[in-house]
């Protein structure tokens, strides 16, 4: 295999072309500084987002990081690795990113700096393409860093907007804290096992016998720092004021890519650095418990919340926190042994990468459009861009998990998967969360649907980059039905992987 | 391929149809409708299936393809049909096409929109009777509700709003306990698969283990019961019909006809496959809670409709009362009761098909379907008078009419049953709701079509147009002609209601 030939770090190619890209367009920019050639800049990005994601899908279909097909790959002593799990969630990242990307050519149409808000989105598409394959607590923390600090800007970026500013400097103020939290507790493992490297901190784990009780805590701030960047309780409260203060594409790059790059280090830290039944006798508790109560009370909290919003993307916000207690049922239930659960928690971010970024750019679409915030400006939309309004009630639907959508088959996996490993309290929270959230995401598609106009509009223009992006999304939320076994395939291999 | 490719061609007309120009939409979607109606009328006449499709029969144009492998258990794209399923998808297609038709006249905005979303209906309801993977058949069976509660909520009356909500909220409820009890019992049975062969054959080979501390018989009991609430909403029968008339009386007349004509039949239907099918156990156990909840709503459906003012909801009641002779024949456990239960799907789907579609002519020339208020409608327009008359003859069981043939079909069942006991009192109640529905329509019939016409309205009310009227001859063709030659479907059905008994009942 062609792979196998080429030096080692080859294999970290997605997440290097991403790098590329963002290099060629500060190339760009410096050569032609102020350029407002928007097609070049946000084609480039495009055209990157898409090579790092086609030689994603090529790794993961030749098999690179397959056990059965030559196994995983350790790139710079152990730092990185590039397995099955690392490739899924760089597809998730740069699919997400290439959405963006075209969606940001109407969206950022007046805005004054363009090369350097698509390097900065690229940017953070790298860290969250690092993230996907770091292996050791130090690379985690530089890829996380590398993923934030771009999102800080990203979030500020409309400098005469005080919602876009104010916004900014929240999540930058809440972002420094979790970070420095998280690399206390960084600190605090390494105190105890004398190791970064996750293989050799699960090795060490023995030694740190007397210091149960400092690996105990250092865990705890772990967990806060990955509930940070996944907005899952109760490290959520930047979540709905800077999806809402950002530009919406940049809301939509946040809630989906970076979310899922959240997720992929927990998943990664918890399995290979911290084995369950080693972890437990050494600090006395079983952390599957924390994600058990983390995932309960992140979905109830998100949902609940979101039911009472009457502005859209705050509520699209709050979903979004909803769906980071999905995911986490995937940690939760690792304590039964089970790779369904770890697998279906990678399918639905997968999923909701779809349909979630497709949620946030058809806000972006009404905000384009001017139509203003809350449910009752977007009534009777879809009279004037049904095509669009299609697409918003397929995001919709799927985000509340009704067939014949994608959302559907991942929020089921995720059901079963939690009956599985006997997580029935999780289970029926997910059923009634599930529940709940069809009253508030059918309001959506009531308003732009079913209600009246308050107001007469005039025509609205339809943005080709926009439009193109959300067609895609919604395309690919109603493919992924039909086309969801080669997904269950490698998410659950992926899982066995980390388990294994 | 037959089935796909009727799906595939209703999926795509409705997509075309969706951004087609508004003007030529309705007879676009119409002439698309005719491609999946002709070839199912071709697959019915061809048909060389036999047996049960759940109880090893051999299907016609079945097609089985692996689909997904997730941990033990299998998916696989699984749909054939059998003598039950077919009649039902012939009558989905016939009525799509017919509904399409009727919908020229009172359908006059958004109309790409609407037509689209009415043949997104059609794929969908085929996908219900043909799939055979539970996996599937539930996909199909939920995404019914989308696109109605879109017909409802955009192109319905005045209590539109509300009317949809509450049928999406019911029915998905119905639907989210139905589907929890189902995996459950699939967790305890230990098939591996979703296919409903292989499900049907686990329970009748000993029923499911126990799971999560429950015993496998206690979990066979909630699960049917689950089943059975989740379906009897879609049906539905008292005391989870209040949906129903909501949702007819705020839907636009093509939408009412499919509700009505086919979408209630999904509950039925999937009683019988369900329920019928892989608990004969527990149908003997609930056989006379099953038979009250029955007559209960025969009778009540019927007297409900009795004191409605709106003549589109009487009909939309007595679909209550109609349904309700279908659980009878079901739970009668015979021969012709099961059959009978099956023919009156198509029956009462063809009959209350022609009623909605009478009254939406009146209404779209009167503009009023208050019975007070409506009188000598014969003179005005003799022809609809006419098929509405005949439509509720066929209602009251008028011989030569099919529903005179369902009804005595499922009343020859019920009397004969051994599996319910009191079989005979159950059903002479139940018999006693034709009383009251013979007394309802004539009632209704005699105060708005004859008497002097005093009407007093801006419109001028004149005599509706072909294509008004052409769908409800083609209806009333076929009513008559099941009504005559009955055995033209019942002995697909019988064949495949056949095996069922054999596992519990009489044959």
């Amino acid at each position: 295999m062609v792979a196998f030939e080429l030096p080692q770090w080859t294999a970290l190619a997605p997440a290097l072309l991403l790098a590329l890209t963002a290099l060629v367009l500060f190339v760009f920019d410096s050569i032609n500084p102020r350029s407002t050639n928007r097609p070049v800049v946000a084609g480039i990005a495009t055209v990157g987002s898409l090579a790092s994601l086609a030689v994603a899908v090529w790794f993961i279909v030749v098999g690179v990081g397959d056990p059965d097909r030559g196994g995983v790959i350790d790139v710079f002593g152990g730092q990185f690795v590039v397995d099955q799990m690392a490739l899924f969630f760089m597809v998730v990242v740069s699919v997400v990113t290439a959405l963006v990307a075209v969606a940001s050519y109407d969206y950022m149409r007046d805005h004054a700096y363009q090369a350097e808000y698509y390097s900065l989105i690229v940017l953070a598409a790298t860290g969250m393409a690092t993230m996907s394959a770091a292996n050791s607590l130090v690379t985690i923390f530089i890829a996380l860093e590398l993923a934030s600090l771009p999102s800080y800007a990203l979030v500020a970026i409309l400098k005469n907007n005080r919602g876009s500013v104010e916004a900014g400097l929240k999540y930058f103020l809440i972002g420094a804290l979790s970070s420095a939290i998280m690399v206390y507790g960084i600190s605090l493992i390494y105190g105890a096992t004398g190791h970064l490297q996750l293989e050799a901190i699960a090795d060490n784990l023995d030694a740190a016998e007397e210091f149960g009780g400092i690996l105990g805590l250092g865990i705890l701030m772990l967990i806060g720092g990955f509930a940070f960047k996944t907005a899952s309780v109760p490290f959520h409260f930047w979540a709905p004021e800077a999806y809402e203060g950002a530009p919406a594409p940049v809301s939509a790059f946040l809630s989906s890519a970076s979310k899922a790059a959240g997720f992929v280090i927990a998943f990664r830290v918890f399995t290979e650095a911290f084995p369950l039944a080693e972890t437990t006798a050494v600090i006395g508790v079983d952390w599957t418990l924390a994600f058990i109560i983390l995932a309960v009370v992140t979905m109830t909290v998100g949902n609940f919340a979101a039911a009472t919003q009457e502005n859209v993307k705050r509520m699209l916000a709050y979903s979004s926190v909803g769906h980071a207690g999905y995911a986490l049922i995937g940690l939760a239930g690792l304590g039964a042994g089970s790779e369904l659960v770890l697998g279906a928690a990678m399918m639905h971010l997968l999923v909701y990468g779809f349909m979630n970024t497709g949620a946030f750019l058809f806000v972006a679409l009404a905000e384009y459009w001017g139509v203003g915030r809350t449910f009752e400006d977007y009534n009777g939309l879809s009279v004037q861009a049904p095509i669009a309004c299609v697409a918003l009630a397929i995001f919709m639907f799927s985000l509340a998990g009704i067939p014949p959508f994608g959302g559907f088959w991942s929020k089921y996996f995720l059901f079963v998967g939690a009956l599985e490993a006997g997580l029935f309290i999780v289970a029926a929270a997910l059923v009634v969360n599930s529940a709940l959230s069809l009253y508030y995401y059918s309001r959506l598609v009531k308003a732009v649907w079913i209600e009246e106009p308050v107001l007469e509009r005039e025509s609205l223009a339809q943005p080709t980059g926009l439009y193109a992006a959300i067609v895609v999304a919604a395309v690919m939320t109603v493919v992924l039905l039909p086309g969801f076994g080669p997904v269950v395939d490698v998410a659950i291999d992926a899982a066995a992987t980390m388990l294994g | 391929m037959m089935i796909e490719a009727l799906i595939a061609v209703a999926l795509i007309g409705a997509l075309v149809t969706f951004v087609a120009p508004n003007r030529i939409a309705g007879k676009l979607a119409f002439g698309i409708s005719l491609i999946p109606a002709a070839l199912s009328l071709w697959m019915f006449a061809v048909f060389d299936g036999s047996g049960n499709a759940l109880l090893d029969g051999d299907l016609a144009f079945e097609s089985q393809m692996e689909w997904i492998q997730l941990g033990e258990y299998s998916i696989s794209w699984l749909v054939g049909l059998d003598g039950i399923s077919l009649p039902l998808v012939v009558l989905t297609t016939v009525l799509t096409s017919l509904a399409i038709m009727s919908s020229w006249t009172p359908i006059d905005e958004r109309e790409s929109q609407f037509y689209g979303l009415v043949l997104f209906i059609e794929a969908n309801l085929i996908g219900v009777f043909a799939a055979l993977d539970f996996f599937v058949w539930f996909i199909f069976w939920e995404a019914v509700l989308i696109p109605m509660y879109l017909l409802i909520g955009i192109w319905g009356g005045p209590r539109r709003k509300y009317a949809a909500i509450k049928f999406f909220v019911y029915t998905n409820v119905a639907s989210l306990v139905m589907f929890g009890a189902f995996i459950a019992l699939i967790f305890g049975l230990d098939v591996g698969s979703f296919a409903l062969p292989e499900i049907a054959d686990a329970m009748l080979d000993g029923g499911p283990d126990g799971f999560a501390g429950i015993s496998g018989s206690a979990l066979a009991s909630i699960a049917f019961v689950a089943l059975f609430l989740g379906f009897a909403v879609k049906v539905p029968v008292v005391p989870f019909h209040t949906w129903l008339p909501d949702a007819h009386v705020e839907a636009p007349t093509p939408a009412s006809v499919l509700l009505a004509g086919v979408l209630l039949k999904m509950g039925t239907y999937a009683l019988l496959r369900f329920n019928f099918t892989m608990f004969p156990e527990e149908v003997a156990a609930f056989a006379i809670p099953i038979a009250a909840i029955a007559a209960i709503s025969v009778i009540y459906g019927a007297m409900l409709a009795l004191a409605q003012t709106d003549l589109k909801r009487i009909v939309a009641y007595s679909s209550v009362s109609s349904m309700g002779y279908v659980i009878l024949g079901l739970v009668a456990y015979t021969q012709f009761g099961v059959g009978g239960a099956t023919f009156q799907m198509v029956s009462h789907g063809l009959i209350s098909g022609l009623m909605f579609m009478a009254v939406g002519v009146i209404y779209n020339a009167t503009h009023t379907r208050i019975v007070s208020d409506m009188s000598g409608m014969a003179d005005k327009m003799p022809v609809a008078v006419g098929i509405l008359i005949a439509g509720a003859f066929g209602y009251m069981g008028l011989p030569l009419m099919s529903g005179f043939a369902a009804e005595y079909f499922i009343f020859f069942g019920a009397f004969g049953s051994e599996v319910l006991e009191y079989a005979p009192v159950f059903t002479a109640i139940a018999m006693f709701g034709i009383v009251i529905v013979a007394g309802y329509l004539l009632f209704a019939m005699q105060r708005t079509l004859f008497g002097p016409y005093r009407l007093e309205t801006d419109y001028e009310v004149s005599r509706a147009p072909l294509h008004d009227i052409a769908p409800m001859f083609v209806l009333l063709g076929l009513i008559i002609a099941l009504g005559v030659a009955p055995e033209l479907i019942f002995e697909m059905i019988t064949d495949a209601v056949d095996p069922i008994l054999e596992l519990g009942g009489d044959a």
